[in-house]
Order: structure tokens, then C-alpha cells, then sequence
């Protein structure tokens, strides 16, 4: 309607300068010559970035979190779209129940989930194994996917079901030539969210990974506590790096802000 | 559309694997910590199968705890307020901008939500540490340098970087719902831009800052990676001291109890946030 | 000088011109409709008068006061918008006070005059709903108490019917009449429907692409539309394209190798020009009766009217004939077309010049 004046113009300004100056830091300190965390002044240098490629244990946690958030982004999706079917589509004894079931991750603390996997874990003397660690991120990553399944199956329009159906097609077929791609938006942006999710949790992790299982997040963690060189701003840059050519893919493909603002 | 005809086994079919999952691995589990936080804990040997409620008891006399979780309420506090304060204003500014700009600025408010929590909380070390960016402003404008890193603003700060997403997105949402005429309408009836703003605007995205305000709160309570990478060893809050016990000191039990009340009071907290809007809609829908 | 004042207002955004040169004076009590097509700046011409968009240029005057860059909140004008704009947090009585409030009404005099308003539109037994519990005539109603109860010196109206289903429209059209007949306000209504122009207002302004075009009285906009687009924007017409003949005393037209009798216009010979009849004032003759003969293609049954399709050599015509109880012709029918010559009118062809 209006347009915002000076003053909002200004605030504006500052709260995007707050937003962006710690990622634009990292990203400048990467590029030092020196050993400690400078801005470069005196050079750009990629020392530190082939430090990191260099540094095994990093490569190790970079691919233990690819391997982990592709595989419970997929196994969360194979899991939320039946879920999803069930609760939207029919009236049982529960499906309150089982919706507060799914989405309540959202609503307990990481924290919590991590000491509470740690105690099953140690009692049934599984800890530390890849595999564990999946199943937890599953439930960790699920009611995202869960929401924007749902969000995509109400927002359906059931005639065309319905004129599938009328038009000689099967339940199953209906669901896999005409409602399945009606909801692959909301499946997609799901997973992509997912993986995100898995991919940068780390407070969850921190309780349930063993040294074999160490995911980057985790790994960082443990690198910023003990030692302050600019290893840990190069491989900030190549995380933010890769945070943004995923939002780019995200947002030319389905709309980021739909995506995350449907998120809380 | 829904369907109530007779019983189905097809819900069932197709939740059940789900809710068998889920209910292993996060109603079990729960409940194991539960138990856990009752048994008692011996330093040298270990969790013992009596029960006690030693540790409660501990937690909620002892001063040590008690500081702990008053400073982590008031730092949830704060960064609460302090993102409300930004997030209100600046989701405002965001909802009046054209495109392309809005979709480009809302971008750059809520993307850092998908960077990584360690690598922001690493940023904000950078800047505010005792070499950081801000000193070396400070030193070159001949300022004494400041000691913000390790400190609760350190905390504060870093917080409300991580939080400010979940105020902007719930007020967002309430300002795309608003009928931008309705500001319009305001005007023509003799409301200036602030009253306007104030009696119009305001009451129908109090919710959205409500409802940004309990995730904020209910997230910076249990915030662990701000706080360990930028409170120090010394300032703890309650999501560190909860590690510091489980990975530290071996003491579970205790550990326990802490997580198990970080976790009732977050519970509270949506509880209470659900009664809020079914009173508000009962009453506005009379 | 008229109470509202125009004076070669206009509005660009960017590179678009939206309005351009709009001149229009409105007097005191009078009921003006801005009629035209979605896109023609009527809606932004009534924004500029409420204040809430900026003329490019041109100015502005409420009683002799220069408005043009006025605060909306400081014009104190009455605004009924397309949305209706409620404050969905507020009641319907509070809806209505809000514009006293910010008047610094004393509460009692507040509560009596909102009452007044509410029963002014029926509504007074709704006072302490919500928007959301109102039917969308009711809160059309509010709308208009809220804007009228602050009693403005003009009341806008921004296609303040468009969102009611058919027959509630018909009954608010008559309604909004009432009510302005009532409190005697200036009005100046928005409306891409010309039926809802022709029916309630006092005079038409019809705009297109962000031009005056006709400003007239309903009747004479129907039965003098100054160009092909008013005539057939304008109620249902025939359109007939030919060439204007003068033969002394009288004048024909040339269509299609036919020529039919014309009356006197100030053109040029062989001027290229539309011949314009409406529907209801063609009569049906005996095949040869008329001065066109022509043959039934479909015939349609309205209820209170039959509407023909008959194919002529000049081209298709629609013919509307009063229901008087009788069988009229069948499709396939041969019929002769007949008119008074004055419900004939020339317009000069501008699109083929």
C-alpha cells in the first residue's frame, strides 16, 4: 500500500547488517593467510580450505552426514506419506492421538530426545551404531515432512479424485496417477527439509554418536571447543556455501518462504 | 470428506508401522528417563536400582541449579523480548516492501534458520571475542576494548540471531492474512499511521507475536550450542548443565531429573499457548 | 465551483499512466457512478479523492479546499471498500464507533449516534456480533454505517457490490439508494457493472483506458452513447459497420451492397460509420414489412421476454420482444425487422478511419 519510510528503511538496514554480518565473517576470515582468526588484510589464501579436505576427520563427519540425512530424509518420507493418508483421509479411534504422536518432536527439546535415546540405547546395549543413529533423526526429522504432506493433501481438491475414480480408475491407481502427483510438492520441499534438518542437528547428536559415527555438526563442535584456528571458518564457509545452493535449488524449485514459513 | 463408513483396517495399515516407531523411540524412551531420574546415583558405583527423589530435591535446592535455571530464564527472557522487538517491526517493514525486494529480504532474515546452529554461534565468537571484529573497531576508534564473549550477552546476542526467524515467520503469516485495505479503512476514518498501527494492525498479529514468542522462549530454554560455544566453561545454562552431567560427571540420574523438568516446563508452555487461542477463538467467534 | 472538484487529475505508476486528465465537477447530493471495464483508473481515481494514492498531477477541491495532498485521515471522508475492510477483531458497534472514536465523540453521544447508524442499515440487532458472523450483505451494511456515520461530506464507494451473489445485489442496489436518498450524502460509486450504474445514479461517468469518455444522465448514456464501445458496454446493442450517404434532406448507409435509411448526421459523404439498435426497440413484421428482411436462427425464452437471433443480409441482429402471452415466430421463420428511425443511431466508425 504504502511504502515504509526513512526511519523503518534504516531499521531495516541494521536488522539485515545483524542477520548477515556473522555468516559474511566467517566467509571473510576463511580466506586468511595467517594462523590465526584474522580478517585477510595481507592476502587471500585457500591454505585453510585444503587443510580441511586434508583434515580426515572432517571428511569422514562430511560424509557420515550426507549418508545420514539422505537415508532419514528417505526413510522419514516412506514413513509420513502413509501416516499422512491415514490421518487426513480417515476418521479412527486415535488419529488425534497419533498426529500429536508424530508431530511431538517438534514440541520436546533435542535435548531431552538425546538423553532419552542415550537410556534406551545403553539399556539394550545398541549404542553407537549407524544405523541407531538414523532411526533417531527419523523421528527427529519426520514432523516436518509429516506438516507439508498434510498441508499438500488438504489443500487438494478431491473432485479430481473423485472424477479419477468416475472415470473407471482404481483406488490405487488414483492415488499414484492423480493425488500422489498432486502432492510431490509438498513431498519434495518435505524431504529437502528433512535433510536439512538431519544434516545440521546437533544437540540430539552430540548424546547418540559414537567416534565411528561423528556427524559434521558434532565434529564442529568438538574442533570450536578445543582449538580456535581458521580450519573451523573454512569449513563454516563450505557449510554456508552449501546452505545456499540448496535454498537456491529450494526456492527455484518450490518457493522457499512457502517452505519455511509453513515450518515453525 | 472424511470417511466414517464402516471399520477399516486401512488406517491402521497404513500409520501403524509409524506409530509402532515413534511409540519405541519416543514414548519408551521417555519414560526410561523418567525412570531414570528417580534411581539413586553413587559416585563410585554408579546408578543403584533404589529409588529416591534425592535429585528433584537437589535441583530445586541447591543454589548452584537454582542459579543455573534462573539464568537460563532470564536469558530466554531477554532474547524473548529483544526478538519481538526486532522481529515485530522488521516483519512489518517486510510485508509492506514490493517484490522483488520482499521475497529477497525475507529470504535473507529467515534462510540463516538452515545454516547450521555451531556455524553462526562460531560467527558470532569471531566478532565478539576479546580479538574479535568488534575489539578491533573499538581499538581502531581509540575505545577500551570490551569483554562481551563469555559473557550472558554474548549469550543474549547470538540467541536472538538464532531466534529471530520464529518471531518474523508467526507475525508474517498474520500480517499476509490482513486485509491490506483494512489499514486503508482506519485512515479514512480519521486513525492516524500510529493509531492505525496500534488499535488495528497490532490486535490482529498479537497472536503471531504470541505464538513467536513461546517458540522463542520455549527454544532459547533449551538452546545447547549457543551457550557451550559462547557462556564458556563457567556460564551454564540449563541445556549445557544437562550434558556437563550426562558426559562429564556420569551422574544420569541427575541429569535426568534436569532434562525431565527442561521438558515439563516446555510442555507448560504449548499447553498453556493452545488453551490461549481456544479462549481467544471462542470469543471471537462469540 | 462544484462541491468536488477535479481538475485534470492524473496518475502514473512508473511508465503506466493510469489516469489521465480526469476533469469532473460533483454537486452537493449528487450520485455519481464511475462505470468501466477492470484496468480503466476508476478505482484508482476514487483512491486519489479518498487520499489514499497521489495524483501525478492535477488537483483536487472539497468545498473550496484544496484536498489534493491531504492526509486520508485528516479528509475526514467516508469509505466503503471492495473488501469491506471490517476490523475483524472488533464488534460490529465497535467497527462503527471507530471513526467517532478518533473524533473524540463524548461515549454517550458515540452510543446514540451508533445506534442511528445501524438501524439506518437494519442492522441493529447485530451490534455486538463479529465480521466473521455477518452474512456478506450484513457486512456490506456495516461498511457502509461505518463510513456514513462520521457524516462525511462524500461517501466512496469502491465496487461496493461486486462481492454479493445476483439477487442480494439486485436488493442492495435499491437499498444503497434508500439510503442515500435518505442522508442526502454526495456519492461517488466505483462499478464495472452498468446496470448498477444505470439504476442508481444520479449521472454516469464512463472511463476507458484511464479516460473520460461520456459524462450523462443514465438515460441519455443508453439512448446517446457517444462511441461503439459506451454502446455496447453500455446494455446490449446491434452493431452494424457501413458507409454514411447523404441524399439532400435524408441520408442512408451502405452496408453490404443493402442500404438502409439513416438520419441526418454532421459527416462527410462515404464517412465509414457503425449503425447502432437496441435489441428491445426492433419490432417484428411480416416477411417485406419491414425495412429488413431476415430469416430466425434461434429463439430464446427469458420469462418475461423472447430474444431472437435472426440472420439478415446486413449481418446477425438480436431482437428482444415483450412477452405478451402469444406464440412468436418459430426458428426458420422468415420475419421483417422494423424500427422508428430515431432509435437508429449513427456513430462515426473510429476504428476504421
Amino acid at each position: 500500500m504504502q511504502r515504509n519510510g526513512p526511519i523503518a528503511l534504516a531499521f531495516h538496514i541494521l536488522v539485515v547488517t545483524f542477520v548477515l554480518a556473522p555468516l559474511v565473517i566467517i566467509c571473510l576470515v576463511a580466506f586468511t593467510p595467517e594462523n590465526t582468526l584474522t580478517l585477510p588484510t595481507t592476502g587471500i589464501s585457500l591454505r585453510w580450505f585444503k587443510a580441511v579436505f586434508a583434515h580426515p576427520d572432517f571428511v569422514t563427519s562430511f560424509w557420515n552426514s550426507i549418508w545420514l540425512a539422505t537415508i532419514s530424509a528417505t526413510l522419514s518420507v516412506a514413513l509420513a506419506v502413509p501416516a499422512a493418508l491415514a490421518i487426513s483421509r480417515y476418521s479412527f479411534p486415535g488419529r488425534d492421538f497419533l498426529n500429536a504422536l508424530f508431530l511431538s518432536p517438534l514440541i520436546i527439546p533435542h535435548l531431552v530426545l538425546g538423553v532419552a535415546f542415550l537410556r534406551l540405547f545403553a539399556l539394550i546395549g545398541v549404542g553407537g551404531s549407524f544405523a541407531w543413529l538414523v532411526a533417531t533423526h527419523i523421528i527427529v526429522v519426520t514432523p516436518y515432512v509429516l506438516r507439508l504432506v498434510l498441508a499438500a493433501l488438504s489443500g487438494l481438491d478431491r473432485s479430481a479424485e473423485q472424477a479419477a475414480r468416475t472415470l473407471g480408475a482404481g483406488e490405487w491407481t488414483t492415488f499414484r496417477r492423480i493425488t500422489a502427483p498432486m502432492i510431490l510438492p509438498g513431498i519434495t520441499g518435505g524431504w529437502l527439509l528433512a535433510f536439512i534438518n538431519s544434516f545440521d542437528e546437533l544437540t540430539m547428536s552430540i548424546f547418540v554418536t559414537s567416534p565411528a559415527t561423528v556427524t559434521l555438526p558434532v565434529r564442529m563442535y568438538m574442533y570450536a571447543t578445543e582449538s580456535i584456528d581458521p580450519m573451523m571458518a573454512a569449513v563454516s564457509a563450505l557449510m554456508i556455501a552449501l546452505t545456499a545452493v540448496a535454498m537456491l535449488v529450494l526456492d527455484r524449485t518450490f518457493g522457499l518462504d512457502r517452505i519455511l514459513v509453513g515450518q515453525r | 470428506m472424511i470417511r466414517r463408513s464402516p471399520f477399516t483396517f486401512a488406517p491402521w495399515l497404513l500409520a501403524g508401522p509409524g506409530a509402532l516407531f515413534f511409540f519405541g523411540l519416543v514414548i519408551l524412551p521417555l519414560c526410561l528417563t523418567v525412570i531414570l531420574s528417580f534411581h539413586a546415583y553413587d559416585h563410585s558405583k554408579g546408578i543403584q536400582d533404589t529409588f529416591t527423589l534425592s535429585h528433584y530435591a537437589a535441583v530445586v535446592t541447591d543454589e548452584y541449579y537454582l542459579s543455573i535455571f534462573l539464568r537460563t530464564l532470564r536469558i530466554s527472557a531477554l532474547t524473548t523480548l529483544i526478538c519481538a522487538a526486532i522481529g515485530v517491526p522488521e516483519a512489518y517493514i517486510l510485508s509492506r516492501m514490493r517484490d522483488p525486494w520482499r521475497s529477497v529480504f525475507l529470504l535473507v532474515i529467515i534462510g540463516p534458520l538452515l545454516v547450521s546452529v555451531v556455524v553462526r554461534a562460531f560467527g558470532w565468537s569471531m566478532l565478539l571475542g576479546s580479538q574479535g571484529i568488534l575489539n578491533q573497531a573499538l581499538h581502531l576508534l581509540g575505545l577500551p576494548s570490551a569483554k562481551i564473549l563469555y559473557t550472558e550477552t554474548a549469550i543474549v546476542i547470538a540467541l536472538v540471531h538464532v531466534m529471530l526467524p520464529f518471531m518474523v515467520i508467526p507475525v508474517w503469516t498474520a500480517l499476509q492474512k490482513l486485509d491490506p485495505m483494512v489499514e486503508a479503512a482506519a485512515w479514512t476514518l480519521g486513525a492516524s499511521r500510529f493509531t492505525a498501527l496500534r488499535r488495528i494492525v497490532m490486535p490482529q498479529v498479537s497472536l503471531g507475536v504470541l505464538s513467536g514468542s513461546l517458540i522463542v522462549f520455549g527454544l532459547s530454554a533449551s538452546a545447547f550450542a549457543v551457550p557451550a560455544l559462547l557462556g564458556g566453561r563457567r556460564l551454564k545454562m540449563a541445556a549445557t548443565l544437562v550434558y556437563d552431567e550426562y558426559l562429564q560427571e556420569l551422574n544420569w540420574p541427575l541429569g535426568a531429573a534436569i532434562a525431565i523438568i527442561v521438558l515439563v516446563a516446555n510442555l507448560c508452555i504449548m499447553l498453556a499457548y493452545n488453551r490461549m487461542i481456544e479462549v481467544r477463538a471462542r470469543r471471537t467467534l462469540g | 465551483m462544484a462541491f468536488l472538484n477535479l481538475e485534470q487529475v492524473s496518475k502514473d505508476f512508473g511508465p503506466v499512466t493510469a489516469v489521465c486528465n480526469v476533469s469532473l465537477g460533483i454537486e452537493k447530493g449528487e450520485f455519481v457512478s464511475l462505470l468501466g471495464p477492470s484496468g480503466c483508473g476508476k478505482t484508482t481515481t476514487l483512491q486519489m479523492i479518498a487520499g489514499l494514492v497521489e495524483p501525478s498531477g492535477g488537483r483536487i477541491s472539497l468545498d473550496g479546499r484544496d484536498i489534493t495532498y491531504e492526509k486520508p485521515n485528516r479528509r475526514g471522508l467516508g469509505v466503503v471498500f471492495q473488501s469491506y475492510a471490517l476490523f475483524p477483531h472488533m464488534t460490529v458497534a465497535e467497527n462503527v464507533a471507530f471513526g467517532l472514536e478518533m473524533r473524540r465523540v463524548p461515549r454517550s453521544e458515540r452510543n446514540e449516534r451508533v445506534r442511528e447508524a445501524l438501524s439506518l442499515v437494519q442492522l441493529a440487532s447485530f451490534a455486538d456480533r463479529y465480521p466473521r458472523q455477518l452474512s456478506g450483505g450484513q457486512r456490506q451494511r456495516v461498511a457502509i454505517a461505518r463510513a456514513l456515520v462520521i457524516s462525511p461530506p462524500v461517501l466512496l464507494l469502491d465496487e461496493p457490490l461486486s462481492n454479493l451473489d445476483a439477487k442480494l445485489r439486485e436488493e442492495m442496489q435499491f437499498e444503497l439508494r434508500r439510503i442515500q436518498r435518505k442522508v442526502g450524502t454526495t456519492t461517488i460509486m466505483v462499478t464495472h457493472d452498468q446496470a448498477e450504474a444505470l439504476s442508481i445514479s444520479d449521472r454516469v461517468v464512463v472511463m476507458e483506458a484511464g479516460r473520460m469518455t461520456q459524462v450523462d444522465a443514465p438515460y441519455r448514456l443508453y439512448e446517446q452513447p457517444s462511441n461503439a464501445f459506451i454502446s455496447s458496454f453500455v446494455g446490449k446493442t446491434n452493431l452494424l459497420a457501413g458507409k454514411w450517404r447523404r441524399n439532400g434532406a435524408s441520408a442512408y448507409v451502405e452496408i453490404k451492397g443493402i442500404s438502409l435509411e439513416a438520419p441526418i448526421a454532421d459527416l462527410s459523404d462515404a464517412a465509414p460509420v457503425m449503425l447502432s439498435i437496441r435489441p428491445e426497440k426492433i419490432l417484428l413484421r411480416e416477411p417485406g414489412a419491414g425495412r429488413l428482411d431476415g430469416r430466425v436462427t434461434n429463439r430464446f425464452f427469458l420469462g418475461s421476454q423472447w430474444l431472437f437471433t435472426i440472420e439478415t443480409v446486413a449481418g446477425t441482429m438480436t431482437v428482444a420482444i415483450p412477452n405478451q402471452g402469444g406464440d412468436p415466430p418459430l426458428e426458420g421463420s422468415a420475419v421483417g425487422l422494423d424500427w422508428t428511425l430515431t432509435n437508429l443511431r449513427v456513430i462515426p466508425d473510429t476504428a476504421n478511419l
